[in-house]
């Protein structure tokens, strides 16, 4: 029930926005983000954009699990 | 997907699998609390990657599940109105009440409607304009805030027809509950990711302050699980009970302000019943009286019946973790995903139909 996903914002109308997830293309409220931009990357739940996705969070996440990685390849 | 693909990386998981095992042997509960990590433990087999001291416990978050069968009641004899349009999410249909589903009373001619969102909703009662819409609004801090929108939009395009059946829940209370109870050690507690994506973080404070649990806020993805499970393992190993975000790409501590803002100007808490939990105090959202005229219950007075648990069910011991599915008399073989007894056997996100559909009958 709150499963939500990633998309990406391609249009913003008022409090309403186009957004493409993973190449689908869905109306999604953004009442809850009054200061999305298109460009965004968001999560959606059940038709509402619910935070942003912090992009440099998720690289940052991604490279210490790397190093990580490659730490254990050391060993 | 980006933002996807890296966090369901084989390698990585495979490391984070390794430095699980690598840590001290301590056995140990954690609670998984939302059914969409249940579901995501079991799609990516991470029970069987785990210790055997690592002990993984699904809690009361699909809130499917914890619908009262009052309620679903109550959405049932609405349903039976003539000319009321019923609306909800799909997952609500299948599940029994006491004597009746909203699939069943669909299929003697009632007018209920699956949607996706409220917004969904909101477009029936607009097109509907001499036909009352009820949205059948259950979930947790996720979701509520979607269905507070909704009436705020409804109020904005002043649609008289529109009518919201709350039986929204929040998250904290129950987790007291259970850890109040002392029915079941619970050494740690993997938080729901998009509740906490609008909550924060500090609504948890407590299980590590008076509990001395440690709580990971968690992602949904393979990855996100792994580490997760292992910065809780961590913080055992060395004796610190904090509330840790793994999921930091999306949850902030403070979490979504503007949508808490909206959340509770609709809804206040109120007391809640939840299966296998009874009466938690302040665990529901009821509509405030600012917004009185959208809460169908005072608008329709409708008479649900008297109650009825079904015999032989053991959902609400699952539901507390205390039992697993194949503990149930009735698990695999009077109660299938094909044919349901319990609501934890019917949501997708149940803990039963988890089991079922991922361990088969073990």
């Amino acid at each position: 029930m709150c499963l939500a996903v990633p998309a990406k914002i391609t249009e913003i109308q008022g409090n309403r926005a186009k957004v493409d997830m993973a190449g689908v293309v869905r109306e999604a409220s953004v009442m809850m983000l009054p200061g999305a931009k298109v460009g965004d990357y968001v999560i959606i739940h059940a038709g509402f954009a619910i935070e942003k996705l912090d992009e440099e969070e998720a690289l940052r996440t991604i490279e210490l699990f790397k190093q990580m990685d490659s730490l254990g390849a050391e060993n | 997907m980006k933002y996807l693909d890296d966090y369901r990386d084989g390698g990585l998981a495979a490391r984070l699998v390794e430095q699980i095992h690598r840590r001290p042997a301590i056995p140990v509960n954690l609670m998984e609390v939302c059914g969409t990590h249940t579901v995501s433990i079991f799609r990516h087999g991470i029970r069987q990657l785990l210790p055997e001291h690592v002990n993984m416990v699904s809690g009361p978050g699909c809130p499917v599940c914890v619908t009262s069968n009052r309620d679903i009641d109550w959405a049932i004899a609405a349903a039976r109105q003539p000319g009321l349009i019923l609306t909800t999410f799909g997952d609500m249909l299948k599940v029994p009440g006491s004597f009746s589903s909203l699939a069943q009373v669909r299929a003697e001619g009632a007018a209920v409607r699956v949607v996706y969102s409220t917004l969904d909703a909101l477009e029936i009662a607009r097109a509907n304009p001499s036909r009352p819409v009820v949205f059948f609004g259950i979930g947790f801090e996720t979701t509520a805030p979607t269905v507070a929108c909704s009436i705020l939009e409804a109020e904005r395009l002043g649609l008289p027809n529109y009518f919201v059946f709350s039986v929204h829940k929040v998250m904290p209370p129950p987790m007291r509950a259970l850890v109040d109870s002392g029915e079941i050690r619970i050494d740690g507690f993997l938080c729901p990711g998009h509740v906490s994506t609008i909550i924060g973080s500090e609504p948890y404070r407590f299980l590590a302050r008076e509990f001395g649990i440690p709580c990971v806020i968690a992602g949904f993805e393979p990855v996100d699980i792994l580490q997760s499970i292992d910065m809780l393992l961590a913080m055992r190993a060395e004796g610190r009970a904090e509330v840790a975000i793994q999921y930091r790409r999306v949850v902030r501590p403070e979490g979504n302000r503007v949508a808490l803002e909206q959340m509770y100007r609709v809804f206040r808490p109120a007391d809640a019943e939840w299966r296998g939990l009874g009466i938690i105090p302040g665990s529901g959202l009821e509509i405030r009286d600012e917004y009185a005229r959208f809460d169908a219950r005072l608008a329709f007075p409708v008479d649900p019946g008297p109650t009825r648990e079904h015999a032989g069910c053991r959902c609400g011991e699952v539901l507390r973790g205390v039992v697993k599915p194949p503990e149930c008399p009735l698990y695999g073989r009077v109660c299938t995903p094909e044919n349901p007894v319990g609501p934890c056997m019917v949501s997708s996100e149940g803990t039963c139909s988890s089991w079922y559909q991922f361990a088969g009958v073990e």
